[in-house]
């Protein structure tokens, strides 16, 4: 479903990823874990298009389409999702307008009808129920003086009602207390379906106490060093980034 | 897409409403002297108590200095270059219904969207429409004369109604008010004139177009609203022009007058002709707005949506005359290209217990250049007297600019007043964000933009509110930060 081959890529005169290798297969939930400065939040934002990132080497792949030839946009339509480390305030846009325009404009996008105002109330009350929220986000502008907790679940709401193929999760339990984990973490389990692939970005192991991943992986300085099931990520927990780093060089 | 080439490209959006009836007119020739004056007041068969009333302000004008202060700029005005009447060329007498228009009038209506016969099937809303500078449509008369309202274009008013201009003609804002205000009286052309009587809440909103066309005529509209006591009328002021190559000079005045209990809310969506890529023909809008609350307990309410013009110069003010009386400005206004705008309002608090509101929101892109300008002042007597001040600047790109001068003036010890003030730019991150769930860097722009402006907005009347997104979204097209 999503193949990364070699992929390099710059930030100014800054090579921030130096040949990342990574396949995600449909309904695989991969973490990426790494240290800070390894390259996580880089690797998420040239997935999703984010500028300012210079791709110099290798491929991205998704569906069988180049992605990196694509508008952010044009990555939405086609079902990538980015649940946003720090979600980004708009004052004064109604959270449910914006979302019933990000909805139209991806079903749009894939010749299928826009909803009209009663159908999609109807769907987000639905989702609401299966991710266990309240209402009372909808009403306020999109992230406005929303806490970390619920900017965060905010954000899994919009994944929620966007549906994508491939929804990659930077660092959501960074700023998070133990509670709001655990919301955050059954939502994105009530999520988990076999048509949906999830990379899962994160500084530690504890989100994944809740997010069972396929397959972890340890990003360090842009690269990919070591792969493995879920025990590598508590392995990771017990020894530290410097044990993995230490093996990486050795071999 | 960078953000410099998304804003060039706002900066060459071409100006939807550019373009220019064929229409025979009755023009005077270019120049400005006593005998022009006269001219106009015959052309429209004024009393002689009108013509004096020119020539006083014409005397009065010559003495005056052009004002600099604003922060604007522009080459100095040839004042005898421009021509002071044009008149659409009609039959004999006034046109008694549709059918007598100038079809290629009603066809200009037609592409700016706002058919007039449309109009009178929706919504109730009379329209006097304004082509040039004499009324040429007058609708829903009768149902406001039904209920006592006088809605009909200034020249008839002052045939019809003499007793009532001579009382309030220049009575919130006297010829000897400004520099525009002062050659305002001398040549005003037309305008409108709304009286509606005691204890009436008027049947409809009333409306008016506004159009500039004839090719370099100066356009002086004058307007006269009166709501006596325990009245209330909703005034919207709508105006498009079509592309040319001249700057074009209009220098409206618009006098409002409240008395007890009465209420008035005028509401504007101003989509002049804002000039070429350099900034080249575009409408120099100097304008005096003023509402004068007379009355206790009165209440005068501006809501503006200013995108056009190249130059705007404008601050509709309250005068809180009256004990308890309310004064509001709602504004949204946005320069782009070349665009300069030095516009806000004032808030002159005189009886007790008033209060005012102030809500202003700017919007910079391009080149932009735009100006907040404010007065509120609290008078000795004005015991009790409460004011709320919010400006907010949003600015697109890089090469706009905005800035803010409040001035407070406060000679009451019992005075409360709160000011807020913010600048904030469309930024990358948010703009990232609206497009990483779908939608298009446009839509992204327009979506945070109107939630800028959803203040103001939500001050509008509903028809109008549509009208001004709609502008809004034509305006910013492209603008990217």
């Amino acid at each position: 479903m999503l193949s990364v081959k070699g992929l390099r890529a710059n930030v100014g005169e800054n090579e921030i990823l130096k040949g990342l290798d990574l396949e995600v297969g449909p309904g695989e939930i991969h973490a990426i874990m790494g240290p800070n400065g390894s390259g996580k939040s880089t690797f998420s934002h040239v997935l999703s298009g984010r500028e300012g990132y210079e791709v110099t080497a290798g491929s991205v792949t998704f569906e069988g389409r180049n992605l990196l030839e694509l508008e952010p946009e044009e990555r939405a339509h086609l079902g990538v999702f980015l649940a946003f480390q720090y979600p980004v305030e708009l004052p004064g846009v109604n959270n449910t307008y914006f979302l019933k325009a990000a909805l139209n404009s991806i079903r749009k996008a894939r010749g299928e009808s826009e909803l009209d105002a009663v159908s999609f109330l109807r769907l987000i009350k639905e989702k609401l129920k299966i991710l266990h929220l309240d209402d009372s986000l909808l009403k306020r502008a999109v992230n406005a003086g929303f806490s970390g907790g619920e900017k965060k679940r905010n954000e899994i709401f919009q994944m929620a009602l966007l549906e994508p193929k491939l929804a990659i999760l930077d660092e959501t339990d960074s700023g998070l207390d133990i509670d709001a984990l655990r919301v955050v973490a059954d939502g994105v389990n009530a999520l988990r379906s076999p048509e949906r692939s999830m990379i899962v970005v994160t500084h530690y192991q504890r989100l994944l106490d809740y997010i069972e991943p396929d397959r972890v992986h340890v990003l360090a300085k842009g690269r990919i060093i070591r792969s493995g099931g879920k025990e590598l990520a508590l392995e990771l927990e017990e020894k530290g980034y410097g044990w993995v780093l230490e093996q990486g060089q050795a071999a | 897409m960078t953000s410099t080439q998304a804003v060039d490209d706002i900066v060459r959006s071409e100006y939807e409403h550019g373009f220019v009836t064929e229409i025979e007119s009755d023009t005077l020739p270019p120049g400005l002297d006593e005998g022009v004056v006269r001219a106009i007041s015959a052309r429209k068969g004024e009393p002689e108590f009108m013509t004096e009333w020119r020539l006083k302000a014409y005397r009065h004008w010559l003495t005056m200095p052009t004002p600099h202060w604003a922060s604007v700029h522009y080459p100095p005005i040839d004042f005898q270059s421009i021509s002071y009447f044009s008149a659409p060329k009609r039959p004999e007498d006034m046109p008694k219904s549709l059918d007598e228009i100038d079809p290629a009038l009603l066809e200009t209506y037609e592409k700016l969207g706002i058919p007039i016969e449309e109009q009178k099937a929706l919504a109730g809303i009379a329209v006097d429409a304004v082509f040039d500078s004499v009324s040429v449509a007058t609708t829903f008369r009768a149902v406001l004369a039904d209920a006592g309202v006088i809605f009909c274009s200034i020249s008839e008013a002052v045939h019809d109604h003499p007793e009532l201009i001579k009382q309030y003609l220049g009575s919130v804002v006297p010829h000897t008010d400004n520099y525009y205000a002062g050659l305002n009286a001398a040549v005003f052309s037309d305008g409108t004139f709304v009286y509606v009587p005691k204890g009436v809440r008027c049947p409809m909103e009333l409306s008016t177009y506004f159009r500039i066309n004839a090719r370099n005529t100066g356009q002086f509209e004058r307007t006269l609203i009166i709501a006596e006591a325990g009245s209330y009328v909703s005034y919207l002021e709508g105006c498009t022009a079509p592309q040319r190559d001249e700057n074009q000079l209009h220098a409206a005045v618009v006098e409002l007058i409240a008395m007890d209990d009465a209420e008035i809310k005028y509401s504007t969506v101003q989509n002049w002709y804002p000039g070429d890529a350099q900034g080249r023909g575009g409408i120099y809008n100097f304008v005096t707005k003023r509402g004068d609350c007379r009355g206790a307990r009165s209440k005068i309410s501006w809501t503006q949506v200013e995108t056009g013009s190249a130059i705007t110069w404008k601050y509709p003010s309250c005068i809180l005359r009256g004990d308890d009386s309310v004064g509001e400005f709602y504004s949204v206004a946005v320069t782009k290209g070349r665009q300069q705008a030095d516009t806000g309002t004032k808030m002159i608090h005189l009886g007790r217990n008033t209060r005012s509101t102030i809500v202003s929101k700017g919007i910079s892109a391009g080149e932009g250049q735009q100006t907040y300008r404010g007065l509120v002042r609290i008078s000795q007597r004005a015991e009790g007297a409460r004011n709320h001040t919010q400006c907010d600047s949003l600015l697109i790109g890089d090469r706009c600019s905005a800035n803010t001068f409040p001035y407070i003036e406060v000679k009451h010890p019992s005075a409360n007043l709160e000011h807020e003030a913010t600048t904030s730019k469309i930024s990358d991150d948010q703009l990232f964000y609206c497009r990483s769930r779908g939608l298009t860097e446009e839509d992204a722009v327009s979506m945070i933009v109107n939630g800028f402006c959803k203040e103001v907005f939500n001050e509008l009347p509903m028809e109008f509110a549509v009208e001004a997104q709609k502008l809004l979204s034509i305006s910013l097209e492209g603008a990217v930060g």
